[in-house]
C-alpha cells in the first residue's frame, strides 16, 4: 500500500515536472523581444551590451599616479595552470638601505590564457581583475604576450 | 454551411469540363495528375511553413531570434537550405547496397503521401472517401518503418543500422497506443469513414463530448504520434548526440532532404489525423446555446479552422521538442509497455462501457 501511494506520488511528480518545463518554455517563447542574442556586427557600437562578468582578459589595474597593487610575490605564476603569466622582478635599495623586491615586468600571454581567472583568486593584494573586453585578436602571435604594468609604474603602499 | 460556394463545386466543375474535351478514361487520368500535383505543392506549402516554424519556434523557446539574415525575418532560409540540398550531389559510398540505399529515401516519402489520401481538408476537399479512413491511415503510416530499416541496412554504417533498429522497435511500440487511442473515438462514433467521424462531431468535438477517456485518448494519441515520428524527445532513431544522424547518416543532397520532407510529412498526417478524430476535422467551434458566438465562428472558413486545428497540434509537438530531454532506450521502452498501453486498455474497456450504455452525448 505504501508503495503504491509512492507510485502515485511519483507519476504526478513526474507530469508535474514535465509541465513546469513547458509553461517555462512556454514563458520564453511568447517573449521574444527579451531573448539574449546580440546583433554582434552590426551593433557593436551602439547597443551591444557584454555583462560585467565577462572574462575576457587579465589586467592589472592602475591607479591616477600611476600605481598598482602587484607585490611581485609571484603567486599567481605559480597559480596559472598553463604557464600564462611571467612575472619578472627587480631588487631595488630603498633609502634607508633596505633590499627590496619590486615589479619589473608583468608578462602576460593572452594566447595561452584560458580565462579561469586561478590568478585572480590567488592574488592576496586583489591587484588584478579580469577586464569585460573581447576583439581582442590580433595578426601576429608576438603582439598577445603583453606586459600588464605600465612604463614607470610604481607599487602602491598600504595606508596603515 | 453558411457559404453557399463549396469546394466540391470547383471539382464538379473541373470534371464537367474535362469530360467535355476528353474520353473518361482520359479524365480519370487528367483528375489524378490534377489531385497529385495539388497534393504536391500543398506537402511542399506545408513543409516550407513548417520549416520556418520550428526554427523560429525553437529559437524563441531558447531565447534566440532564429533565421533572420536571409530575407524579411529569414523567411527565405529554407529556400536557401533547399537549393543548397539540391545542388549537393547525392553521394553513396562504395560499400552500401546501392538499390535499397538509393530506393529507402522514395519509399519512405511515398509512403507519408499515400497517408493523406483519406484527409478530410473541408466539405467536399477529400481525395478519397474510403469507408475506412482511419484505419487506412494507420495501416498505411506504419509502412514507412520499412523505409527507415532500408536506409539503416544498406547505408553498412552501424550508427545507421543502430538508429533503424531503434525506429523500429520504436514504431512497433507506440503504433499500438496510437491506434487505441483512435479506436477510442472510433467506438463510440461507430465508423472508420473520416468523412463520418467529422459528420458525428457536429454537436460537439470528440474531445469535449467524449468525457474524460477520450480526453485521456487525446492525451495519449499526442504522446504516442511524437513518438511515432520519430521527433524529440522520442528522437532515438536520429539521437545526433549518439548516432551521427541515425538511419540517415549516410544520405546526402536531396536524399537527406526526402527524409527531413518526410518528418514534416509525418508530422502533419499525425496531427490532421488528431485533428479529424479528436478536434472536428473542419467543424468550427461551437458552445451549445451561444447562437450569436456560433454565428460568428461559422464565418471562419473550414479550411482555417482545419489547418488553425493541425497547427495547434504541430505547434505542441515543436512544444514537446524544444523542452523535453531525449528518452533512453529502455525508459522509452518502459513509457510505451508499462504505462501507456496498459492505460490505453484500460480506457477502451471504459469507453465501451460508456458506449454500451450510451452515456455519451
Amino acid at each position: 500500500m505504501r508503495s503504491l501511494i509512492q507510485y502515485i506520488k511519483e507519476v504526478v511528480l513526474g507530469f508535474y515536472s514535465l509541465i513546469q518545463g513547458l509553461m517555462l518554455t512556454l514563458k520564453y517563447f511568447t517573449r521574444p523581444w527579451k531573448n539574449i542574442v546580440e546583433q554582434y556586427p552590426e551593433n557593436r557600437s551602439t547597443t551591444i551590451n557584454i555583462p560585467e562578468r565577462f572574462a575576457g582578459e587579465v589586467v592589472l589595474p592602475h591607479d591616477e599616479n600611476n600605481r598598482h597593487k602587484c607585490t611581485a610575490c609571484t603567486l599567481c605564476e605559480m597559480a596559472c595552470p598553463n604557464g600564462t603569466i611571467k612575472i619578472i622582478s627587480a631588487t631595488i635599495e630603498t633609502e634607508d638601505g633596505k633590499k627590496k623586491k619590486v615589479l619589473d615586468k608583468w608578462v602576460y600571454n593572452l594566447g595561452m590564457c584560458t580565462m579561469c581567472a586561478q590568478c585572480i583568486d590567488a592574488c592576496p593584494q586583489d591587484a588584478i581583475t579580469m577586464k569585460n573586453s573581447f576583439e581582442l585578436s590580433v595578426y601576429d602571435r608576438n603582439q598577445l604576450i603583453k606586459v600588464l604594468n605600465k612604463p614607470g609604474s610604481k607599487l602602491k603602499e598600504k595606508e596603515s | 454551411m453558411i457559404l453557399s460556394f463549396q469546394f466540391s463545386d470547383i471539382t464538379k466543375w473541373i470534371h464537367d469540363s474535362l469530360s467535355g474535351m476528353m474520353s473518361p478514361g482520359w479524365t480519370l487520368f487528367s483528375e489524378f495528375v490534377l489531385a497529385g500535383i495539388a497534393m504536391i505543392l500543398l506537402v511542399v506549402a506545408l513543409a516550407v511553413i513548417l520549416v520556418y516554424m520550428e526554427r523560429k519556434v525553437a529559437g524563441f523557446m531558447q531565447l534566440r531570434i532564429g533565421p533572420n539574415r536571409v530575407g524579411l525575418w529569414g523567411s527565405l532560409q529554407v529556400f536557401a537550405d533547399v537549393f543548397k540540398l539540391l545542388l549537393k550531389e547525392s553521394f553513396a559510398p562504395n560499400s552500401v547496397d546501392k538499390f535499397l540505399f538509393n530506393f529507402a529515401p522514395i519509399l519512405v516519402l511515398a509512403v507519408s503521401f499515400m497517408a493523406l489520401a483519406p484527409i478530410s481538408y473541408g466539405p467536399g476537399m477529400q481525395l478519397w472517401d474510403a469507408n475506412i479512413g482511419i484505419l487506412y491511415v494507420t495501416a498505411v503510416s506504419s509502412i514507412g518503418v520499412i523505409g527507415i530499416l532500408m536506409a539503416g541496412w544498406s547505408s553498412n554504417n552501424k550508427y545507421s543500422l543502430l538508429g533503424a533498429m531503434r525506429s523500429g522497435a520504436q514504431i512497433v511500440s507506440y503504433e499500438l497506443s496510437a491506434g487505441l487511442s483512435i479506436v477510442a473515438v472510433i467506438a463510440m462514433c461507430g465508423s472508420l469513414s473520416v468523412s463520418e467521424i467529422i459528420a458525428s462531431q457536429a454537436d460537439g468535438w470528440w474531445v469535449f463530448k467524449g468525457h474524460l477517456p477520450i480526453m485521456f485518448a487525446f492525451v495519449i494519441y499526442v504522446i504516442a504520434g511524437t513518438a511515432e515520428t520519430n521527433r524529440a524527445p522520442f528522437d532515438l532513431a536520429e539521437a545526433e548526440s549518439e548516432l551521427t544522424a541515425g538511419y540517415h547518416t549516410e544520405f546526402s543532397g536531396m536524399q537527406f532532404g526526402m527524409f527531413y520532407l518526410t518528418e514534416y510529412i509525418n508530422m502533419v498526417v499525425i496531427s490532421m489525423v488528431a485533428a479529424t478524430v479528436f478536434l472536428g476535422g473542419w467543424l468550427p467551434f461551437h458552445i451549445f446555446g451561444f447562437d450569436a458566438f456560433n454565428n460568428i465562428m461559422d464565418y471562419i472558413p473550414s479550411f482555417v479552422w482545419f489547418f488553425g486545428k493541425v497547427f495547434f497540434i504541430i505547434f505542441l509537438m515543436m512544444w514537446f521538442r524544444w523542452t523535453f530531454p531525449r528518452l533512453r532506450i529502455d525508459q522509452l521502452l518502459k513509457l510505451e509497455w508499462k504505462y501507456l498501453l496498459p492505460l490505453s486498455i484500460i480506457n477502451i474497456v471504459i469507453v465501451a462501457f460508456i458506449t454500451v450504455m450510451g452515456w455519451h452525448f
